[in-house]
Parts: C-alpha cells; structure tokens; sequence
C-alpha cells in the first residue's frame, strides 16, 4: 500500500510495523510529528505498545534503556539538543549492547536558536557507539527503521537513523508500506538470550575493574566488524523481500569515473541530478552517497578509490578546529592504502542554507589543482 | 512472640558494605518485603559498590545498573515493559539521596506525575557518602561533609524530599528507619498493594560519613526517630498518619553520638532543636487536618 507521508511520518510508521513495544519520548522541533503520530497510532490501538512521556530527552533514553534490557523492542525520536542531553545514556545503551533504535531529525546545535538541518548534532554522537544510517529520502527512512531494529538485534548495538530537518521531516511524498505479515516475516519478535527476569538474577552494568573492562570495548568494536557484513546482508535480504536493495554505500553512476563525489542524507539526492547533468555532457564523475557512518565503511571507500584519481566530499557538519567530519574519516580510511589521490573537503549548508545543484556544480568545478582540507562555500 | 519479619533471605554474603552500613540493612529488609519476582533499578550510589564487582552480584534478584540521574526513568522503562508483557514482577527503583533529591530529582518527579508503575525506595544516608562525603540536598542543617567543612558547615535546611513527593498525589508515600525494620517492611508491602509510583525514603545511617562508632548504627537511628529529627509516617492517598507518635530525646542526645555535628556550638544546636519541634508540630496538625478531612 502506498501512502503519500513525510519523513517524520515515515519514522513512525516504520516504528510501527517494526511493533516496537516501549516508546519513550520528548518532543523537540523539527521531530515532534513523529511522537504524535505514534501517540494516535497508541491511542487507536493501532500499535501495541506502551507510550512513556517522559520529562526530557534524557529519560527517555533512559527508559528505552530500561525496557530493552527487559527484553523489549524499544523506540524513540529526537533532534539536536535533545540528542546532546541524552548523551550519557547513549553510551549507556551502547555499553549495555542493548538494540534500542531511534530517529534523529537533523537539526543545527544552538546558539544561536536554529531548527534547521545540518548534521553536527548526530555527528557529535560519533564515539557513543551507535550505528548511524543516513537517510536519503521517507522510503528509506521507513525501510531503515526495519532493518535497523533485524541488524541492531543481532549484533547488540543500537542505531540512529538520521533525516534531515525539514527537508526531508517535512516533505510529503509516496511511501510504499509493506504487508504486515511480510514485516513480521522479515522481522520475528526480539528474544534477547539475556533480560531482566526474576528467574535469572544476573547484575547488569556492575562495577567492572580494568581486568575486564578492555575486553568488553572490544565486543563492541568486532560487533561494529559484523555490523558492516550484517548491514549488506539485511539491506540484500530486504531487497529480496520488499524490492529495495540497500548496503553500507550507495553507488550512484559510478562505472567508468575518474572523479567521485562524496554526500549524504537528503541534499545527495541534488547531488544525483548534478551527476545526471554531467554526465550527459561527457564528464566521468559518480556519486558516492555514505548511508552508513557508522560502522564505517573503510574497505568499500577504499575500493571505490581506487579507480578514480580525484574526490571531492560535501560535509553539512564541521568539526571545528579540524574540518568536515565525513571528509576527515574518508581521508583517515584511505591513508593506509592510497594516499596519492587529492580529496577536497567543502563545508556546505550549515543551519540549513540550501545547497543547489548550481552550488554543487560549482564545488565541483572549484575542486582542481592542489587540494585543500577545508573550503567554505558560499560563504557571505 | 511473632516473627513478622520474612525469613528469606534475598541479599547474600560477601556484599562489599562498609562495617555497620544503614544502606546495606535497608536493602536487605526491602527485599523480604518485596520476595524474588522483583527487578531492581540500581543509579549510582553506594550500592553500585555494595551489589559486588562484575560477575558478582550479592542479590538474589536480577538488578540493571544505571546512570546516576535516571533510577526512576530507567525503572519506568523496566516497568513498561512488565506492563506490555503481562506479567506483575516489581520494579523497585533503589537510590541514595544524592540520586533521589538532586541529580535524579527531575525523572523521579517525571515518573510520579505520570503514575508509573515503580515502587522507589531512597536509603537516605544524607550526603554523597559513596564519593567520599560530600554534601547533598539531604544533608541537615549542620553537618560537616568534606564540601561543607567545620568553619563553614552546612548553612541549608534539609530539603524536605517527603513533601515534594506528597505534592505528587502519588498514591503511597512514606519514611522508614533501619531501626524499625517491621514498620519499613509494612510500608514497603502496602506500597506494593498500589498501582502507580511509590515512595519511600528511609534513614540509613553511614557510620563512615557520620563519624560514628559503627556498633552504634541501631542505637543511633533509633535516635533519630525518637528525637522527632527523622519522624516516622506515611501519607497514603493523601492522609497522613504518624507511625511512631513518642517524641522522647532531644537533639542533643543525637548529634553528640556523631563526629559531623561535633564543631557545634550550644546555639546552633538550640536552634536545631526549635526547628525539629516546628516540623514536629506541623505533622501533627497535618495528620490532624488531613485526618479530619478524611471523616
């Protein structure tokens, strides 16, 4: 059944047929459709599950936290300041390897008060040890939403999947919303080995001296390894079922290229009509556009390196005192193996300035001789 | 004479409390209160230590540790979760006070409004005793701790976290002592007979952060019941009814048994005791009042 949503109502319905048991949630600009919508999905039995309004943010990651290690399928959405007050408790999931999964609408860190896109909020998340699936459209944010609950509980890890304010929170387009019965198929209920429950006492999260402590980090980061494989396999296996094959990168025109453009999450749909553009004037440049950050994906940037003698990445995020965050980690994975290629590194759209595919083009263009770690385009 | 205390016990050996810890004895009570089909919501706290290093764990029943702020919000969670799948196990949420009256003030008053379903048991050992003694909202008027030193002690009341919680309408909410474990494992077996958030606070005396004998962990909270300094009641459904009505030491009597009120001068102290009488009468007239509106 197709229904024309947008990319915050996506998110909900995607927590829907995902049959998340616990949502906990706090409403902020630009995500607050997605929680409403879930509240009239609870409210007219649509969905079964139990709905905490919580206080803030942090408790509502905190009572995600809760109810998954009881053994529920937990959900919940926020944008920028309310991810950075649930910080703590992002780690705290994390460390626990608990499957909680949620939407974060990008939206600009304040001050000054901004609602609108750009993806430091979900970027300064990194290290918390979340999986973090940028989406390009509502498809694949209802998509995400199903996968990432199958990836996540396999592997223990929770996941963000991360849409832009606006953009992409805002825009009504056509969703196809698959068969209940096919979902379920794809996605059986979440049956974790170890819960809380009265019958085995076990202590979650006790106090852990350095005896063991640097072992457990290490689970995390081999379950971020199987991560990347189990991304390709659900996003295969989901194309199977559904008709829409997702993986770690998508490769937009990227056969016989020698320049390659980098992007992610709405903006790289504009990069796409740029490429279209080019390419029918002769030009050999594809799109790389990164749906996964995290874990991220060393190897496939790698192999996409290699045939190409030039990339340029467009970040809507900086870290500040370095550069653009997706430029720095690319450049970091291909050191080791190629380090003759030139990457220019633009910083785009921040606050949600449009990026046009006149600017995009332009970026492009400005993208020749010695390359530079950090150019502002557009700057007034 | 009549055990009524359940014989059961839930909480093992080799548990890492201090000698003579309040803490420790509360939890042992509230768990042959509450039985095995309980799940225990643990923050940051003494007990984060007393429960036992990973893979041990001295309880009987399966604990999840949290974060320091969130005992409430993550028992919500727990509970949500009980509700969804149908089952009745109870979700304790087990905090100090630094977790209840400051950090974790503002999940817990989030749970109370909305009526989760936890029952939350503060064991007040009133300051940060598990960091070393530092003070908290819960510290009375007074004391030294390690941030409040001697020459410039605790200028500050200490908060009345009952009545914020009163203020809740919540459905049960109630102060126990170590000292009287009948009385605390009453309250915590009513407390289980209602749905919605529960609350309640009990004095659990650290001999490490009081600068006590820690032999003396009974006689001392008894104290602090009879002096009326930590008076024992619960307000169920908004009626208050006083547990324990003797009000037969004096202020003195108690603080002179601790090291962290001893830099006291006889003035302070008069006024400490002008204070307990004031809070003394104003329960009494509150259960008389609340009572009276209860006919």
């Amino acid at each position: 059944m197709k229904k024309v949503v947008t990319g915050n109502y996506a998110a909900s319905y995607g927590a829907k047929v995902s049959r998340a048991e616990v949502v906990a949630a706090y409403p902020i600009t630009p995500q607050t459709q997605i929680v409403e919508k879930i509240a009239s999905f609870v409210a007219n039995n649509e969905m079964d599950a139990e709905y905490i309004k919580v206080e803030s943010e942090h408790s509502a990651m905190a009572a995600c936290v809760g109810a998954s290690a009881a053994g529920c399928r937990a959900y919940t959405a926020t944008s920028a300041q309310g991810l950075a007050l649930m910080h703590e408790m992002l780690h705290w999931a994390a460390n626990a390897r608990l499957p909680v999964v949620m939407a974060n609408v990008n939206r600009a860190m304040g001050p000054p008060w901004t609602v609108w896109t750009d993806q430091n909020d979900s970027l300064s998340q990194r290290d918390t040890g979340w999986l973090q699936f940028y989406c390009e459209n509502s498809q694949e944010v209802f998509d995400t939403t199903i996968q990432a609950y199958k990836i996540c509980e396999k592997i223990g890890l929770p996941g963000m999947l991360v849409l832009d304010a606006f953009i992409l929170s805002h825009t009504s387009e056509p969703v196809e919303i698959y068969d209940q019965d096919r979902i379920d198929k794809f996605l059986p209920k979440y049956n974790p080995r170890y819960k809380l429950e009265p019958s085995e006492t076990h202590a979650f999260g006790g106090l852990t001296t350095p005896e063991w402590y640097y072992e457990l980090r290490y689970k995390i980061q081999s379950a971020m390894d199987e991560g990347l494989k189990e991304i390709e396999s659900v996003g295969k296996d989901f194309g199977k079922m559904f008709g829409r094959k997702y993986g770690l990168i998508e490769k937009y025109r990227c056969d016989d290229i020698d320049t390659l453009l980098v992007m992610s999450g709405s903006t790289a749909s504009t990069g796409k009509e740029v490429i279209d553009r080019l390419r029918d004037n002769g030009e050999r440049i594809g799109l790389a556009r990164m749906r996964v950050f995290r874990p991220f994906p060393k190897q496939e940037m790698r192999k996409l390196a290699e045939d190409v003698n030039k990339i340029i990445v467009i970040d809507r995020n900086i870290s500040f005192g370095n550069e653009g965050i997706f430029f720095s980690e690319l450049k970091s994975a291909l050191y080791n193996e190629n380090t003759d290629i030139p990457v220019y590194g633009f910083i785009a759209g921040l606050g949600g300035r449009d990026i046009t595919m006149k600017d995009i083009e332009g970026m492009i263009k400005k993208a020749d001789g010695k390359p530079k770690d950090i150019i502002w385009w557009g700057l007034k | 004479m009549k055990l009524t205390i359940p014989g059961e016990e839930l909480m093992g050996h080799g548990n890492l409390s201090c000698q003579g810890c309040g803490g420790s004895l509360a939890m042992r009570y509230a768990l042959k209160a509450l039985g095995r089909d309980t799940i225990a919501v643990i923050p940051a706290c003494c007990w984060s230590i007393i429960d036992g290093p990973f893979p041990y764990s001295c309880l009987k029943i399966p604990v999840f540790h949290t974060a320091f702020e969130t005992a409430a919000s993550a028992a919500s969670g727990v509970s949500a979760a009980m509700k969804i799948k149908g089952k009745k196990t109870t979700v304790l949420a087990w905090a100090g006070d630094g977790g209840t009256f400051d950090i974790g003030i503002q999940a817990l008053s989030g749970a109370a409004e909305r009526g989760d379903n936890i029952i939350y048991i503060c064991y007040d050992n009133e300051a940060y005793m598990n960091t070393g003694i530092q003070r908290s909202s819960a510290t009375p008027y007074g004391a030294w701790t390690t941030t409040t030193p001697a020459k410039k002690f605790k200028s500050a009341p200490k908060k009345n976290m009952v009545e914020i919680m009163v203020a809740h309408k919540i459905p049960y909410t109630a102060t126990a002592c170590i000292a009287y474990p009948e009385d605390f494992i009453k309250k915590i077996k009513k407390a289980k007979g209602f749905q919605g958030t529960k609350y309640i606070q009990v004095l659990a005396p650290c001999p490490t952060g009081w600068r006590y004998d820690p032999a003396k962990t009974i006689e001392l909270s008894k104290m602090a019941v009879e002096s009326g300094i930590y008076p024992l009641y619960e307000v169920e459904n908004g009626i208050y009814k006083i547990s324990r009505k003797a009000k037969n030491k004096t202020v003195k009597e108690y603080i002179k048994m601790q090291g962290r009120f001893s830099h006291l001068t006889g003035e302070v102290i008069d006024e400490m005791q002008k204070n307990v009488d004031k809070e003394w009468e104003l329960l009494i007239r509150k259960e008389e009042f609340y009572g009276h509106t209860k006919e």
